[in-house]
């Protein structure tokens, strides 16, 4: 059929302790991305070049042996998407937190479920939870749990990708209140992927919005939420309907570009409103301010 | 489009798979024969022809072997050799000479080559004649290659009759007295009329291991008399072989191959309707069951439960053993016993599954009746499932047939392949070496069953990886 | 108030699920739905907002005939539509219309986008040609052209967005005075989520149709309905106008709701919400009088935890049911 590029030169650089939303609707390269970061690929996986650097060190020149063993939950952990049904049904949860802990360093089964409790009371799950089974908690809860999980070897840095997409929206609201809590109190680095732009709003220090493989606008949270500057961008924020404005909320013509061929030049100029003649070739990544940046001829002097 | 659209896509994805390929080539071929076989030989011929009645298959050797296997063999097998004075035939001449007023002098000549390496199975002379009063007679002379003649017989004959030389004592002692004067030794086991009329007279005679035909021209010459004005005779001498066509021939001197071909159509038929219909009635039970639930489902169940507890094949061996039953109520009992199957269980399972699918909630919310749910939009969607395991049930009905024929509880007059086996057991085919027998229809079986198995799982592999998706 | 501007009135309606704990147990009940009772006008709209295990699509689905009621009185067009005939109820089919969550789910996989709309035109006895030109009709009104090339497509051949749309489609094409929509929009993606309210309101618009919207995201309902009622264990607690809703929640419950939704804002990551503690109740066993009271801050010991709150009128187009509210005025 072809080459899927899923992600096509993604550029970015983030601060300890700071939280780092990446938005994009479905198909845009996302949770490609995420698991690149994390070396979870699937094997027909035929491009993977690029670097890395955590710390100063780039991951991509370590083997995957390597990467298993001293990278992967330990320096970057993920929740992954729709992990409601991640849990292994038949194993308690406290036993499943604790198993990285118990592949991962020589320590016993009692002092892995301690600090699976401890852990617990961090994200929110009473502590006699540890001994009950998947299927007896609730959504909200699962979701608690998997990132306790993604919490137990104490990373530097945790992805979540689309944490509360099938939640409730109060219990979206109170894993929110927790992620922002554990934010402050431990300095972690997330890197939130989502396609709700309101959601991303309660985490982000920084957006980078996706579209067709490309970060096409990487900026502050301030400026970002109040003045997007990408066409895409813009769109993507006037088709958030809101509470508490009046506001009639647009939709964005057109669908998502493909990523087996994608076009020439600008991939959004096909819906874009302001398309000049220059769209036609690839936009340049425009500097900002910080190392931010924007990919688009309107932006450029 | 949709129709052929999808087909389109389904043979695609079927013939990505050799062994579907394979097997669909071994089905065709299968459904080939049947057609062949059914346009070809009617059913009431073919019954007729295997019942075997008198005479029918008299021009074949007993027990004879396909006579390609002489193409694996050092040893080349003799063919049947026929003349007959009747036919117009080369190596036949018959002169009639007048003789007086009303007699008339006969002379038969039949004359052969014989190439072969091995004895003939059977030597027999039929003859026929017509007269008033005065049966004409015939002295039946043999002259081997080496210019030796022997008189056989002297024959009085009837209207019809046969002068079975393979069972003639008088010629084995002549001959063996003939040899002991001209070797001065006697053979050291016993011989038999046909080793006698062909063998080489040499030293090899003596042993059973080194005794081989002598090759070259044969002629018999049958001298006679007849005494009326309107008297004929007519002979046939019959040196039968040990290979005959293409399947070899049974005790009845039945030529194989008509069982072999009926008994593919009959299994084809018997398989795929006993498969069909049981796939068919188990997915209505089930529908019905899922469908209305409470106490239909618990009453369904519980007949499947007891059912599926009844040993099937004692069952069906009692049944056949009490009933003589013809092949199509045999079918009809199978299918009876079979219904309240494990089958209804599985189609249970996927019917309550499916029937919480949105759509079905949807069809419910714009007025759809719960029978056209039921065949409408839930069949159509567990099709997928049935089909693979209907194709692969069908080989069962078809050994299922076999078994019971072999046993003896078959249809007695149905040429099927189990029969074969049946008669070739009863005969002590196995004891006596006449594996060919056996094997052939055996070996239809097995092909017929590897024809729907590699099939039916390359249907399984396509069918189920979408099932992966409910 | 004319009688006849009323489509659907629901009176004390309650869809109760019995269960049979163990095999030799009691029977317990399962109270999706309470005692509701609300009228619904022709041609408006309603939200019907709660979270999961409020009973909100048991509502819809009591409402549509998938559910017998098991009390209380469905009034469509004059008539009594709970626990009647079949006759009745096959003329109520073709005024109801049913907008699923799962676009994919909703449609059979094996039938052409043709073949889909013509089903309830079939059992319904539309004669054939008429069904070309509803087909024909329905496609260009979702937007679904050129028709010809959606015609011979089967469902996975479409994305969700074109899903959803024949979906709709179907739900309008005999014509029907309500359409239930139960989450319609929460498995598309963002962008397409307007676009298929917005195809829904243009729909109610046109044709008067009206329409209950079921949902648990309150941030969709401003644009679509009229009305928004907030649902809590099988009870509605608050029905008002959208904005005056929207500017002035009276149960706890609602207030709540609105204030864990929020707007793109960068200031929010510094803000913690203020959240009802706990978890929505059980239904078997839900608790005594108001059903939020063990979540809610402001319980009046002694009321709250005894007695259920009536429906109060607390000013025009806003009922709420909730005893903070019933000695004013």
């Amino acid at each position: 059929m072809g080459t899927l590029q899923a992600v096509d030169g993604v550029s970015f650089s983030i601060k300890k302790g700071e939280a780092l939303a990446l938005i994009g609707e479905s198909g845009c390269g996302k949770s490609s991305l995420a698991k690149c970061l994390i070396r979870l690929l699937p094997r027909n996986v035929e491009l993977f070049k690029g670097h890395i650097y955590l710390d100063g060190v780039d991951l991509m020149k370590l083997s995957d042996e390597e990467f298993r063993k001293t990278i992967r939950w330990q320096k970057i952990s993920i929740v992954p998407q729709a992990a409601l049904n991640s849990l292994n049904p038949v194993i308690k949860v406290g036993e499943q937190v604790a198993e990285p802990l118990l592949i991962h360093k020589s320590i016993d089964k009692k002092e892995a479920l301690e600090r699976v409790r401890e852990l617990f009371s961090l994200v929110g799950i009473p502590e006699a939870f540890v001994d009950r089974y998947p299927f007896e908690l609730s959504g909200g809860m699962r979701q608690r749990v998997m990132i306790a999980m993604a919490l137990i070897m104490n990373p530097e840095i945790v992805i979540l990708d689309e944490p509360t997409s099938a939640l409730d929206v109060l219990i979206q609201a109170n894993i929110m209140n927790m992620l922002k809590r554990i934010k402050k109190e431990s300095n972690l680095t997330f890197i939130l992927i989502t396609h709700d732009v309101s959601i991303s709003s309660e985490l982000a220090d920084k957006v980078a919005v996706m579209y067709g493989g490309q970060i096409v606008e990487l900026n502050d949270a301030e400026n970002f939420y109040s003045s997007p500057l990408h066409p895409y961008s813009q769109k993507l924020m006037a088709s958030v309907p809101s509470l508490r404005e009046d506001k009639q909320p647009e939709y964005i013509p057109g669908s998502p570009v493909s990523l087996i061929n994608p076009p020439k030049g600008c991939r959004f100029a096909d819906r874009c409103p302001f398309r000049m003649e220059k769209c036609s070739e690839e936009p340049p990544l425009i500097p900002l301010k910080d190392g931010n940046y924007v990919r688009c001829w309107l932006h450029a002097k | 489009m949709s129709f052929s659209y999808r087909a389109k896509r389904f043979l695609k994805d079927l013939f990505h798979y050799k062994s579907a390929v394979v097997g669909i080539a071994i089905l065709l071929l299968l459904i080939g024969i049947s057609i062949y076989t059914v346009t070809a030989i009617p059913y009431d011929r073919a019954t007729y022809l295997w019942q075997a009645g008198k005479g029918i298959w008299l021009d074949n050797p007993r027990n004879a072997l396909p006579s390609w296997v002489n193409m694996f063999l050092p040893k080349k097998l003799p063919e049947t050799i026929i003349l007959d004075t009747a036919k117009d035939q080369r190596g036949v001449t018959k002169i009639v000479v007048p003789f007086g007023k009303t007699m008339s002098k006969v002379i038969m000549e039949f004359t052969f080559n014989y190439k072969y390496d091995d004895f003939p199975s059977e030597i027999n002379l039929f003859y026929s004649s017509n007269f008033t009063s005065a049966p004409p007679q015939l002295t039946v002379y043999w002259v081997k290659p080496n210019g030796e003649k022997f008189k056989l017989k002297e024959l009085t004959l009837s209207e019809k009759g046969g002068y079975y030389i393979s069972n003639d004592e008088e010629l084995v002692k002549m001959f063996t007295n003939y040899i002991r004067e001209k070797l001065g030794k006697e053979p050291d086991y016993e011989v038999t009329p046909e080793i006698a009329l062909f063998a080489k007279e040499d030293e090899s005679i003596l042993k059973r291991e080194t005794v081989s035909p002598m090759k070259g021209e044969y002629h018999m010459i049958i001298e006679g008399m007849l005494f009326e004005e309107n008297s004929d005779v007519n002979t046939k001498l019959i040196v039968y072989g040990k290979v005959h066509g293409m399947a070899g021939t049974d005790h009845l001197r039945r030529d194989l191959t008509i069982a072999l071909l009926w008994g593919t159509p009959i299994a084809l038929s018997f398989g795929i309707t006993a498969a069909l219909s049981i796939a068919v009635i188990q997915m209505i039970v089930a529908a019905t069951s899922a469908w209305f639930g409470g106490r239909v489902d618990f009453v369904l169940q519980r007949i499947t439960e007891i059912n599926m507890t009844i040993p099937f094949l004692p069952t069906i061996i009692m049944i056949a053993v009490f009933y003589k039953l013809n092949i199509w109520t045999l079918l009809l009992v199978i299918v009876a016993l079979s219904i309240f199957g494990s089958g209804v269980k599985t189609y249970r399972a996927v019917f309550l599954q499916v029937k919480e699918f949105p759509y079905i909630d949807a069809a419910k919310s714009y007025g759809a009746g719960s029978l056209r749910i039921i065949f409408l939009y839930v069949i159509p969607k567990i099709l997928p499932t049935i089909i693979p395991s209907l194709v692969l049930s069908v080989p069962d009905f078809v050994f299922l047939e076999a078994a019971l024929a072999i046993l003896g509880l078959g249809d007695p007059v149905a040429p099927t392949w189990g029969k074969i086996i049946d008669d070739a057991f009863s005969a002590g085919a196995l004891y006596k070496g006449y594996f060919y027998w056996v094997l052939e229809p055996s070996f239809l079986l097995i092909l017929t069953a590897l024809g729907f198995a590699l099939l039916g799982l390359s249907l399984d592999k396509i069918f189920n990886p979408r099932l992966k998706e409910v | 108030m004319a009688e006849d501007r009323v489509l659907l009135s629901l009176r004390n309606v309650r869809k109760w699920y019995s269960i049979r704990k163990g095999v030799f147990g009691k029977m317990v009940y399962v109270k999706a739905v309470d005692g509701v009772s609300f009228d619904l006008e022709r041609g408006e709209a309603i939200s019907l907002v709660g979270e999961s295990g409020c009973g909100k699509t048991t509502l819809g689905r009591t409402i549509l005939g998938l559910e017998e009621p098991t009390s209380g009185k469905i009034i469509f067009d004059g008539r009594e539509i709970a626990n009647s005939d079949k006759k009745l109820m096959k003329w109520y089919r073709r005024q109801t219309g049913f907008v699923q969550q799962d676009p994919f789910g909703a449609l059979p996989p094996f039938m052409t986008v043709k073949r889909i709309l013509e089903e309830p035109m079939i059992i319904n006895k539309v004669d054939k040609k008429e069904r070309q030109e509803r087909i024909y009709r329905a496609l260009t009104e979702v937007r679904l052209t050129p028709v010809e090339n959606f015609l011979n497509k089967y469902p996975h051949m479409l994305s969700g967005g074109q899903q959803q749309r024949v979906v709709i489609a179907r739900a309008i094409i005999l014509n029907p005075k309500l359409i239930v929509a139960d989450e319609p929009v929460s498995m598309l993606d963002a962008s397409v989520r307007i676009e298929i309210l917005t195809l829904l309101k243009e729909l109610q618009r046109r044709h008067g149709i009206s329409i209950i919207y079921i949902t648990h995201d309150l941030s969709t309902t401003r644009y679509f309905s009229e009305w928004i009622f907030v649902m809590y264990a099988g009870k509605i607690v608050e029905k008002a106008r959208v904005e005056k809703l929207l500017k002035n929640p009276l149960h706890p419950y609602s207030r709540a709701l609105l204030a864990a939704i929020p707007d793109p804002d960068a200031r929010n990551r510094f803000v913690f919400r203020e959240l009802p503690p706990g978890e929505p109740p059980s239904l078997i066993d839900p608790p005594r009088g108001c059903r939020f009271h063990p979540r809610c801050i402001y319980r009046l010991k002694g009321l709250c935890d005894e007695k259920e709150p009536p429906e109060i009128a607390y000013e025009k187009d806003h009922f709420v049911s909730c005893w903070l509210y019933a000695q004013e005025r």
